[in-house]
């Protein structure tokens, strides 16, 4: 009966098989560059950037139909020229990077609901919104674990100055000129796996699978890297669990995945180790020193 | 020989100047403080010699440094101590110059950090959280980080503020150990007692320099009245430098 429940979808069904590997890529990357946006205080701008790739796989998906490969090129190109276009600008004129991401990406938006009223085609982008990580084919499926390797390769060398410009910026600008490259390429990488998430979960959810993974791992370390392999597992799990949930009660995949995540994040809420509410409300005696 | 050479340099930002028409220099081995009121431009100074922020004018000779020569002690409020970094990782940094981006830590350099961490007394803070210290320990991890990086220059922004007298004393020897190394050492301050008693050469700031030398001749109450007076000038409306235009009709 359990084993039915929780391991035969997978046995049985190979599209199960394929959006499980799916959420294990999406989350082996996504999750790590969630913990860098929260404690960058740049959760917001992950959203932000999921709007802005939007016009560009309507584009992509006008130009070529459904063409997984045009979307994502398209909110691929959409989604660099944004980061990159803020992160240069918030750079050079001291203007917050939230404030210019939000110009550029309301910029893209409008950009992109102009070239679909001019092309006048009544396109239904549901899938784009909201994804279907259970209709993947293997070429999908490769693109997302392509996507994801480069995602952890990138990450790994730029790790160190990630790391030295989120908590020490000034030190790392007297010491080195990667600070800058750093961040552009964080910011790229933030679009990879936005828009790797868009196949699976669409470009409204594909953020969730990388912010609520690292608020939850938030309430449960104080080390970084404890935080981004709790993420990765918490995003795993959510990703597993949702799909079984998706199976058993034929709710849409994306939102269950991202619902299932949001128990794990109240749960870690209330009782994670780390500032959780009962934590609080309950510290236990005090201790010597 | 001049360790920094301030050739009319201004400073400032959005055009507006903080540092107005600077000139003089800075002896190699030198210790000297640089003082004046909240606003006389302190901080953007040492931002300048550290290259973080770009003269508007005027030109900043570092006597053949490179920037892995300088160790550049920030204000505490410039650092993001929520985020979860332990001081043994975070006084790591200090070693950017030999590890770069890829370069390991072996078992010498965590000796070197352990070394550097024990110097400024926090044995055992090692694992410990930055956000989890107080303000004297984050600036004792502060100053293991720059006995790590083994400057020859070395700046450091208002280093003893809002920290207990034990913990001065023990982190202005430092400093005085560092000069007698013969580096370089540059500070921001605004303890007049404590310059007068430690730092050999002084520059009274305020916005331009008022005076500039010995710290027995310069930190008199005339020249540190004059400091005091100092406007904070921010005018929007405000035209073009005149001593520029003065300057360029000269040339």
């Amino acid at each position: 009966m359990i084993y039915d429940a929780l391991i035969g979808p997978f046995t049985e069904f190979e599209f199960m098989r394929r959006a499980l590997a799916a959420v294990i890529a999406l989350s082996l990357a996504g999750a790590p560059i969630g913990v860098f946006l929260m404690l960058r205080r740049m959760s917001l701008v992950g959203d932000a950037m999921a709007h802005a790739i939007l016009p560009g796989a309507a584009v992509g998906f006008l130009l070529s139909g459904l063409n997984l490969f045009a979307m994502t090129a398209g909110g691929l190109i959409a989604g660099f020229a944004v980061a990159i276009l803020a992160g240069v600008v918030a750079r050079s004129t001291g203007l917050k990077e939230d404030a210019s991401l939000a110009t550029f990406y309301l910029a893209s938006l409008a950009l992109g609901v102009t070239i679909v009223s001019i092309k006048g085609t009544n396109i239904d982008l549901l899938h784009v919104l909201f994804g279907n990580i259970l209709a993947m084919d293997d070429q999908t499926l490769l693109v997302v674990a392509f996507n994801a390797t480069v995602t952890l390769l990138v990450l790994a060398v730029i790790y160190r100055p990630l790391v030295i410009e989120s908590v020490d910026p000034l030190f790392l600008r007297t010491v080195s000129r990667a600070g800058g490259a750093a961040h552009l390429a964080f910011l790229a990488l933030v679009v990879v796996n936005l828009v790797n998430g868009f196949q699976a979960l669409g470009t409204l959810l594909a953020v969730g699978l990388m912010i609520l993974p690292a608020g939850i791992a938030r309430f449960w370390s104080r080390d970084l890297t404890v935080m981004i392999c709790i993420a990765v597992v918490a995003a795993a799990i959510s990703g597993y669990a949702g799909l079984v949930l998706s199976f058993q009660t034929r709710v849409p995949s994306g939102p269950a995945i991202i619902l299932v995540a949001t128990v794990f994040y109240i749960v870690s809420v209330l009782f994670g180790r780390v500032g959780g509410i009962v934590r609080q409300l309950f510290p236990g005696r005090h201790l010597e020193a | 020989m001049a360790q920094v050479a301030f050739r009319n340099v201004t400073l400032g930002y959005d055009r507006h100047p903080a540092v107005h028409h600077l000139s003089g220099e800075i002896a190699s081995g030198a210790l000297v403080a640089v003082i004046g009121p909240n606003g006389a431009g302190k901080s953007t100074l040492l931002r300048g010699i550290v290259g973080i922020l770009r003269p508007l004018d005027g030109s900043i000779h570092l006597g053949g440094l490179d920037a892995r020569d300088i160790a550049y002690l920030p204000q505490s409020a410039d650092i993001d101590r929520s985020f979860p970094i332990s001081v043994f990782d975070f006084v790591s940094t200090g070693l950017w110059r030999g590890t770069g981006l890829f370069g390991g830590i072996g078992k010498a350099a965590r000796e070197k950090i352990l070394r550097a961490i024990a110097s400024v007394g926090l044995n055992g803070f090692e694992n410990r959280p930055i956000g989890t210290l107080s303000g004297g320990q984050m600036q004792r991890v502060l100053f293991a980080r720059v006995l790590l990086q083994d400057a020859r220059l070395i700046v450091l922004d208002e280093p003893f503020n809002a920290i207990d007298s034990k913990t001065i004393a023990d982190l202005l020897a430092l400093v005085k150990h560092w000069h007698h190394e013969g580096r370089t050492v540059l500070a921001a301050l605004h303890d007049m007692e404590m310059v007068r008693s430690h730092f050999s050469e002084t520059l009274v700031l305020a916005r331009g320099p008022v005076a500039w030398g010995p710290t027995a001749e310069v930190l008199t109450p005339e020249n540190l009245m004059v400091a005091m007076r100092m406007c904070e000038a921010f005018d929007d409306s405000a035209t073009a430098c005149a001593a520029d235009d003065a300057r360029s009709r000269a040339a």
